[in-house]
């Protein structure tokens, strides 16, 4: 009930309540800024003559998990869903791990259905379109 | 409150206690915003296979680099962060109005839900600039061997790679799924934030006039609250997929 609410808010002391959410707002800044620097990093290499697609892929996985650390201040700290019953807790997260599949299966489905049509299932090479070389040498002198 | 524990105890859920020492109301509230959760990420991951099954598809760099009142500026990102703080700083107002709410302050509460208000209706004003920016910047197109001009549209992606044509570069269609994709779930994200800003209004009404002050609690402002963390949360990985990767 709200007495257990109020009792919780009641043990921390009111400043220290207050200066936890402005930690909060600075931590998700600053992540936020981070994740700015590395997209803004991705647009650089992508220009570049010889695009490294593997440091490209390591950025990106670095922005999902900076991205998760963001969603935990949230529900933890603003939702105050940390501050609740471990059980209560419980029955929101575990559900949510239906997602690790959800992700992996579709993007994995997404993927093979590429393969499929670019080898017409397998019967003969991927050959890359030679139009698709084209842009990322000429444009990097435009930008 | 004080009077919740002299009432008989049966009435807490009518079972006599109330299971994770929430109340009803807060607890379905998390198990609605759960169901959403899972229906954006139903959004999310079917445009990530369909993101996935392309060999190419609109670079966010390109698509999303424009701010306002800075006419042709090649300015990656900028826009979407402004609008990414609004909302975070929006959820900071709303934790602070929620946290005058546990202390009782009224006054508290109407100032920081006020911020919280106008938070969200400055992300809503951004997101309808970006969108009419994107539907009518026309862009040259190759299309059959002739140019065209193309916005960005559910039905348009003028974002595809370029090719050379008569000695200039001239972009071709890219996948049409993306526009789609795009206003799709910006636009159920967006209608999110409207309702949440309509419900904060509501809220700000009812405290105003006293409704929570008489009740005794502020309940409400939490489980208002509640609400618009999760559109902050949701707007963190449309951020992600949208623009960042």
């Amino acid at each position: 009930m709200s007495q257990g609410a109020t009792a919780e808010a009641g043990h921390h002391d009111d400043g220290t309540q207050i200066k936890r959410i402005w930690k909060t707002f600075w931590i998700l800044s600053v992540i936020t800024i981070i994740e700015l620097g590395i997209g803004l990093s991705i647009y650089t290499i992508h220009k570049g003559d010889n695009p490294n697609e593997l440091l490209v892929l390591m950025f990106k996985g670095l922005v999902c998990i900076l991205t998760l650390a963001k969603a935990f201040y949230i529900v933890s700290v603003f939702m105050h869903l940390g501050d609740e019953i471990r059980n209560m807790i419980m029955t929101i997260i575990v559900p949510l791990l239906l997602f690790v599949w959800f992700i992996v299966a579709f993007l994995w489905d997404g993927n093979a259905w590429k393969n499929l049509k670019n080898t017409d299932a397998g019967s003969r090479e991927y050959k890359e379109q030679p139009q698709q070389k084209l842009p990322a040498k000429e444009k990097g002198h435009k930008d | 409150m004080t009077t919740a524990t002299a009432q008989p105890t049966t009435k807490l859920w009518s079972g006599g206690k109330s299971p994770f020492n929430v109340s009803y109301g807060k607890l379905m509230m998390w198990y609605f915003l759960m169901s959403d959760a899972f229906t954006f990420g139903a959004f999310l991951i079917s445009y990530g296979t369909i993101r996935f099954s392309q060999n190419v598809w609109a670079d966010p760099n390109h698509v999303f680099n424009a701010f306002p009142f800075m006419g042709h500026a090649n300015l990656p990102l900028a826009f979407v962060s402004l609008m990414t703080f609004i909302l975070i700083f929006s959820s900071v107002t709303m934790v602070l109005a929620v946290h005058e709410g546990h202390k009782m302050n009224r006054k508290g509460v109407e100032k920081w839900l006020v911020w919280t208000i106008l938070g969200g209706l400055a992300f809503l004003g951004c997101q309808a600039w970006e969108w009419t920016h994107l539907i009518t910047g026309e862009h040259e197109v190759l299309v059959n061997g002739a140019i065209q001009s193309w916005g960005t549209t559910v039905t348009h992606n003028p974002w595809g790679p370029e090719v050379l044509f008569n000695g200039k570069e001239v972009a071709t269609p890219g996948p049409i799924a993306f526009g789609g994709y795009f206003f799709g779930i910006t636009g159920f994200h967006g209608f999110h934030v409207f309702s949440g800003v309509v419900i904060n209004i509501i809220m700000l009404i009812q405290t105003r006039m006293k409704v929570f002050e008489n009740r005794g609690h502020y309940e409400m402002i939490e489980k208002a609250g509640l609400y618009w963390h999760f559109v902050d949360l949701v707007w963190v990985f449309v951020f992600l997929c949208f623009y960042l990767v």
